[in-house]
This record gives C-alpha cells, structure tokens and sequence, in this order.
C-alpha cells in the first residue's frame, strides 16, 4: 500500500475546504475501484444482455451442423448457406417481401405526419369550440386498445375486399389513428413560441401557410421523432399485418419470417437466424442513425 | 390594419380576438378533418360495433344474430378463457414489476456520473427496440429449445437442461424472461427522471448525515414516483396485449397445454381462426373493460404514492 501523500499534493487547497482535501487521496483510491468494479459489473451484465442477439449474427453465417453444437462467438467457418436457403418463401424473395414492408413503412410514416401535424397544430394554435373535448379525445384514444375497434375494422376492409392489399395497414395512418403523435405534437408545438405566429398572421399569413412556412419547420424533432417510431412500429408490428396479408405477394418481412419458421423447422437454424437477422437490419441502421432522437424520445414521451 | 392586432392592446378591446375566435372555427375543423373522420370511421363506430357483435352469433359468412349475453355466460365456463385469462396476469404480474426493478437498478447505477454513459444505455436499450419483433422471437424459440443456447450454457456448468419451451411449468416463464429482457425503454425515462432530482437534495442530506440507503428511501424513491407510476402504467397495458412472442413461440397454438395462451392469442384464435366473431368481440371488450379498470385503480392508488411536489 503506497501512502496517501503519493498520489497528491497535501498542500493546503486554495479551494478552502481542508477536511475533504486532506482524506481526498484514499478516497480516491477507493472510488476508483469502485468505478473498475462498476465498470466491469457493467460491462458482464451488457455482455450477457446482448450475447443472444450476438449469438444470432454469428450463427447465421455458420454452417448448419455447427450451429447447435458451438455455442462460441468465434466461428471456425464461415458461409452464406444460410442466407441462400432461407431466401425464398413458396417461390417470391425476401427482396419483395423487404419491398412491401417499406412500402407500408414508408406509406405509414407520411400518413401519420400529414394527419397528426395537421391535428396537432389546431389543437395547440386554433381557437375553436370544444378544443379542449378534443383535446381530451386525443388523449382517451391514445389509451385505447386496438383490440376494441379490429374486428369490426377487420370486417369492412374483407367486406370492401380490401384484405391482401395494404390499405387497411396505411389508410388509418392517414386518418391519424397513431393519437399519441398527436399528443406528442401538440406538446411540442406548445413550446414553440407565440410570437412567431403572431409575426406571422400580422404579416397577412393565414393559418395554413402560419402551419407550413413557421410551425412545420420548427417541429422537425417532433417529426422526426414521430417518424423513427412509426418506422420501428411498423416494421416489427406482427398483429396487424397477419390478419390482413394472407398471400404470400403481399408477405412483408415479419410475415415471411413466420411463414418460414412454421413451414420450415426442420431447415435449419442456422437458416432462421440469417433472415432473422436480415429482417431486424433496418431497424439496427435507424437504431445507428437516429440514436440522439430516438433516445430523446423515449425520454420525454415514454414510447418503446 | 396590423396595430389592432398587436399582442400590446389596450384593455378593453377584445373584439379582434372575439372575431378570430369564431373565423378559426371552420379552419380548424378542415385541419382537423383526417383526423375527425379516422376518429369516427376508424375508432368510434367501430368500437360501437364490436359492442353491438359482443351480443351476437357471427361468423362473417351469414349476417349476425343477437344471442343477448350468451357469449358471456359461455365465456364463464370457457376452460381455455380461463387459463388465457390466467397466463396474461401471471405475465403481467411476474414481469413488469421485474423489468421496473431491473430499469430502475440499472438507471441508478448509470446516473451517478459515470463515464461511457451513452454506451451503456444504447446497449442496454437495444433490446427493448427489438423485443417485440418476430425475428426476436425466433431468437427465443432457439435459445430454449433443447438444443440451444441456454441448455448449451447450462451443460457446461454439468446440469442437464431440458426444452424449456415444451414444458409447461416453463413456457411461459422464457416469455416472462425475454419481456424484463426489454427493460431498456423504462430505464431510458427513469434516467431521464432521476436527472430532474436536484443534487442539492443529495448534498443537503449528506450534510445532515443521511447514508446512502437512506438517501435512496427518502429523496430518490420519493421524487421518481410519478416516473414509476408513469412506466407501470404503459408496461401493464403494453404487457396485457403482448401477442407476437407467444404468437410465435407456440406456432400460434399457445401450447404446451395453454401454458402460453396469451388473451390476445385466444381473441385472434376466435376471431381469425374460428372466425367466431361475435365470441372475440366479446372477449376483446373484456380485455378492454379489464383494462380500463386496471388503469383506473391505478390512478385512484396513485394518489397515495405518487409524489408530484408542491
């Protein structure tokens, strides 16, 4: 054990507080081990959070018979077997059933930030009758389970032979269904200060170009945020896109997934974890990508 | 024309606003109007419907016939309601309060000014990003399955492991790990809660000579209420309508023997299955009314727990 007078000046501190000063280098000494001790605490705890997901990127680029018998990180051979095998579902590609998830993705993203935006910015700038009851609205369906509306929902797209197209999957988006934007929305907007509108409307604007040329462009974090989550929610939702595509050209990727999983088990692991991991790449490049918005969101809103 | 409308006006004269008033009403109703008709169309008369088919006999194929209150009376005697009913609270009960324990842990041990903050938190979020897809899912089912990784794990330590997802008594459980699995999103909002705690609570305290423990009782617990009652309340809804991982893991059965059954698995089995409609409405406003109340009484217990300062 080396002496405390080792590590750092004992002269008096210019800072005062001398009692502090003069117990700082033990314990400094035991903070810094309690750092290393919280840090690799830490750090095992993350390892074995992520080694599933860790294990599933390695065997999907591990031979089939290797899969089950070498649970290591380090592959000793390496092949895109799996990715070939699980390529097709009944005789389409991944590549349509990736196309029709970002078509309904990206259909579902431009639906809730027109429909949303436009609700939000009456509901926080406009003076109307009943503003609040709305309001309030807003908030009661942004509680309310999906499973109260989705039989009869289910019955009107099948009798309008709407099922295997993805209109019943994007048409609410732009009817603003997804309230909690909207909630989200008018937060936001009302943080934006009035006397920009103000400027706006004594300069002859009107409320739609007040909402296009003044909010809209502050609101980009709001939009963004909106827009990470509806991509996230799409892309991983299961529910929804089961009752509604049944045909396998409509298939999007987690549909093709499962489809491939129940028809077939005995193919191979090694050949579920390659799509499986394939399906979640999207969502890994916005996790990369938008990681400051995505982390701010979850902060101030509490979306998963 | 512009100097009426500067916000500096002299008191007295409301009429410009009074005029602005009753002009928004028509341009707010057109901004609105998506969102009016999805309201209508999309959610009311919808839920009004499913309501109305709780109360019928209907299998999409011949029109509805009103049966009263058979389907409920049919659903007291349901074996299969029962355990999904059963699965879905042991789910919700195990799990969140777990997946709350683990966030609120790891969220204290990352606020304490460490270094690699950003690291840490991404990492243990990513989970929670990914934990509701189907890809996920399948990550599970090999996992526990016989030969997987938790068995592989398990054999080198010398214990005999054993298909955890065809066991009954434990099928359920791989679903209750891989749900605190997904603690990421709760730990997120409690340290952005815990950054709102003032440090001169902590300083003060220290001066008065509190221990840590007792820091942690009186300052941190006490003012992370309302982010506790914030994360409980969206977990237990969230977790009460889980469907992909059971979904998946149980080849949309919810076996072995209904250990996995959850409610939301039983409703898209009559619905979309048997296309009993009339029997799912039923059971999907169950879970709605059961939902509603839970939320309610969360609320009304609030008042005795959750601290909102003065």
């Amino acid at each position: 054990m080396t002496a405390p007078t080792l590590d750092s000046p004992r002269s008096p501190s210019p800072h005062g507080d001398p009692p502090e000063r003069t117990v700082l280098p033990s314990v400094r000494r035991v903070r810094r081990r309690n750092s290393i001790l919280r840090h690799s605490g830490l750090i095992l705890f993350g390892l074995l959070m992520l080694y599933p997901l860790a294990w599933m990127a390695v065997s999907a680029f591990k031979p089939g018979y290797l899969v089950l018998t070498d649970p290591s990180l380090i592959p000793t051979e390496l092949t895109l077997e799996n990715f070939r095998n699980g390529w097709y579902v009944g005789n389409l590609s991944f590549l349509v059933f990736f196309g029709n998830s970002f078509v309904v993705a990206g259909s579902a993203i431009i639906g809730n930030l027109v429909s949303c935006s436009l609700t939000a910015y009456a509901l926080a700038r406009m003076n109307f009758r009943a503003r609040k009851v709305y309001f309030a609205i807003v908030l009661a369906s942004v509680m309310l389970p999906m499973h109260a509306t989705m039989i009869p929902q289910y019955i009107i797209f099948s009798e309008l032979g709407l099922v295997n197209t993805f209109i019943p999957l994007v048409l609410p988006k732009f009817l603003a269904t997804d309230a909690f934007f909207i909630f989200l929305m008018v937060q936001f907007i009302r943080g934006i200060p009035r006397e920009l509108d103000q400027a706006a409307f004594v300069d002859g604007a009107g409320p739609f170009r007040t909402f296009w040329y003044i909010i809209l462009p502050l609101m980009k974090p709001a939009l963004i945020t909106a827009t990470i989550f509806t991509f996230i929610w799409t892309w991983n939702d299961f529910f929804g896109q089961l009752i509604y595509l049944t045909d396998t050209s409509v298939y999007t990727v987690p549909i093709a997934l499962n489809a491939l999983v129940d028809s077939q088990s005995n193919q191979g692991v090694g050949t579920l974890m390659a799509m499986s991991l394939l399906s979640l790449v999207p969502i890994l490049c916005f996790f990369a990508f938008a990681q400051k918005y995505l982390i701010r969101g979850i902060a101030t809103t509490g979306l998963k | 024309m512009a100097d009426t409308r500067t916000p500096a006006r002299p008191p007295g004269t409301r009429r410009p606003k009074a005029g602005k008033l009753t002009r928004q009403d028509g341009a707010a109703h057109v901004f609105m109007a998506p969102w009016l008709i999805g309201l209508v169309a999309i959610t009311a008369l919808p839920m009004f419907a499913s309501l109305y088919l709780a109360f019928t006999d209907y299998n999409i194929l011949s029109s509805p016939t009103w049966v009263g209150t058979e389907n409920f009376e049919r659903m007291a005697g349901d074996d299969r309601f029962w355990s999904a009913a059963w699965v879905t609270v042991t789910y919700v009960l195990v799990s969140v309060p777990l997946q709350l324990a683990f966030a609120l842990a790891l969220a204290m041990v990352l606020d304490k000014g460490l270094r690699g903050l950003a690291i840490y938190r991404s990492a243990y979020y990513l989970p929670s990003l990914l934990g509701t897809s189907v890809a996920v899912a399948v990550l599970w089912k090999q996992i526990f399955g016989y030969d997987g990784l938790v068995n592989q794990a398990l054999g080198l330590i010398g214990i005999e492991g054993q298909n955890w997802l065809q066991n009954p008594d434990t099928a359920l459980g791989t679903l209750i790990v891989l749900n605190v699995w997904t603690f990421g999103s709760p730990m997120v909002i409690f340290l952005a809660g815990l950054r709102q705690i003032p440090e001169e609570l902590y300083e003060a305290s220290r001066v008065d000579g509190a221990s840590i423990v007792r820091q942690f009782a009186s300052i941190t617990i006490p003012l992370l209420t309302p982010i506790i009652f914030f994360n409980l309340i969206l977990q237990t809804i969230g977790s009460f309508q889980a469907f992909t991982q059971a979904h998946v893991i149980s080849s949309g059965t919810g076996g072995p023997v209904d250990s996995t059954l959850f409610y939301t698995l039983y409703i898209y089995q009559q619905a979309f299955v048997n296309f009993d409609m009339g029997y799912a409405s039923a059971l999907a406003w169950v879970l709605m009314v059961v939902i509603a109340i839970i939320t309610a009484v969360h609320f009304t217990l609030s008042k005795r727990w959750v601290f909102y300062g003065d």
